[in-house]
């Protein structure tokens, strides 16, 4: 198991800069907050809103994948390809490990965060649930373009049926 | 300078994840609106909007009280808010006569390690949304500012200069709604 330490150096690892937490938290708020705003409403507002945060998710998930794998070994398989985001690029990304990985073998993936960081400041209650799906958009996305910059074409969606701070992210190969 | 700057300790990410995440919300912007203008407009916009959220962190981890003049608050931002945020510490420089003119100057800049403007977009002001976020941050503290780059190396400048310029102190009112 890497570090959390190691995964991060990953990126630049001369110099790595750092930023506040808190700052791509702030960004990524109002980044939702942009994209409810200039859709315009109607009966597919929902669904354009999740759309277009995957899409800046996704670019940025190419992107990002792009740089922390220079100097990765390559992968063996697909399951492989899926372990190196649940440590790696997840802890890069939101700080810690993905807390539990399930498969049917048949290219479906569900991977659990108990403590998905992007929910952990919305109340637990049952209240927001509604609400908090644009917020696990970008994720999926990210996820998305991961995969996709390593070969690996999918649809992935956020399932929200649970108590708050924890995600499920189903992966499913296509 | 009598007090005594602290940075405080906060968790800390890889800052390239940001500035990958920032360049997606810019390709995003400039394909809503196709006119550069509009989206120097819009990054300010949400800038503001983080800005006056961005402005309690700030205070509740730091100890910084009422600064005295408009010097302490110029150091104060670049010292601490830059350091503690984006790790950087931009030069305090260019003051007007009055002392109600700053520039920021940027050596570094974490949202435009990788940027590079091609031809078309050379009206952008890529790191637009920094300018809100000092404006909306300041505003919550009483004070009326008006930011704008005026040099920027992305546009060919030899360096990146950010002005900030004092309107005026607020008095305790509520603050002017906007979104």
């Amino acid at each position: 198991m890497t570090s959390a330490a190691g995964a991060i150096n990953l990126l630049s690892q001369a110099a790595p800069s750092e930023v506040a937490e808190s700052v791509f938290d702030f960004l990524h708020m109002e980044m939702v907050n942009y994209v409810q705003q200039s859709t315009p409403a109607g009966a597919s507002h929902k669904d354009e809103v999740v759309y277009k945060l995957e899409r800046i998710g996704f670019q940025t998930g190419q992107a990002t994948i792009e740089r922390c794998t220079k100097d990765v070994h390559r992968f063996k398989d697909q399951l492989d390809v899926i372990k190196f985001l649940c440590k790696e690029f997840w802890t890069l990304a939101y700080g810690k490990q993905i807390d539990n990985l399930r498969t049917n073998h048949r290219g479906v993936y569900v991977l659990q965060d108990n403590r998905f960081r992007v929910f952990a400041n919305i109340s637990n209650s049952k209240q927001f649930l509604e609400n908090a799906a644009p917020y696990a958009a970008f994720a999926c996305g990210m996820l998305r373009g991961a995969l996709a910059n390593l070969g690996i074409v999918s649809v992935v969606t956020a399932d929200l049926g649970q108590t708050l701070p924890s995600c499920l992210f189903q992966v499913k190969m296509l | 300078m009598s007090r005594q700057l602290r940075v405080p300790d906060v968790k800390r990410i890889n800052s390239e994840l940001f500035t990958l995440t920032y360049g997606s919300l810019v390709a995003q912007l400039i394909k809503d609106f196709e006119d550069d203008e509009e989206v120097n407009k819009q990054l300010e916009k949400m800038g503001y909007n983080i800005g006056i959220r961005l402005i309690e962190e700030f205070l509740a981890r730091t100890n910084t009280g009422k600064c005295q003049d408009l010097k302490e608050t110029a150091e104060v931002i670049s010292k601490v808010g830059f350091k503690m945020f984006l790790g950087i510490t931009p030069t305090v420089t260019g003051w007007d006569a009055e002392g109600r003119e700053f520039s920021l100057m940027f050596d570094e800049n974490p949202l435009t390690e990788f940027v590079e403007l091609p031809e078309s977009h050379k009206q952008l002001r890529y790191s637009n949304i920094l300018c809100g976020v000092l404006r909306g941050a300041l505003q919550m503290i009483h004070m009326k500012v008006e930011t704008e780059f005026v040099r920027d190396t992305l546009r060919g400048d030899d360096a990146t200069e950010m002005r900030i310029r004092l309107l005026e102190i607020l008095q305790d009112q509520a603050p002017p709604g906007e979104d």
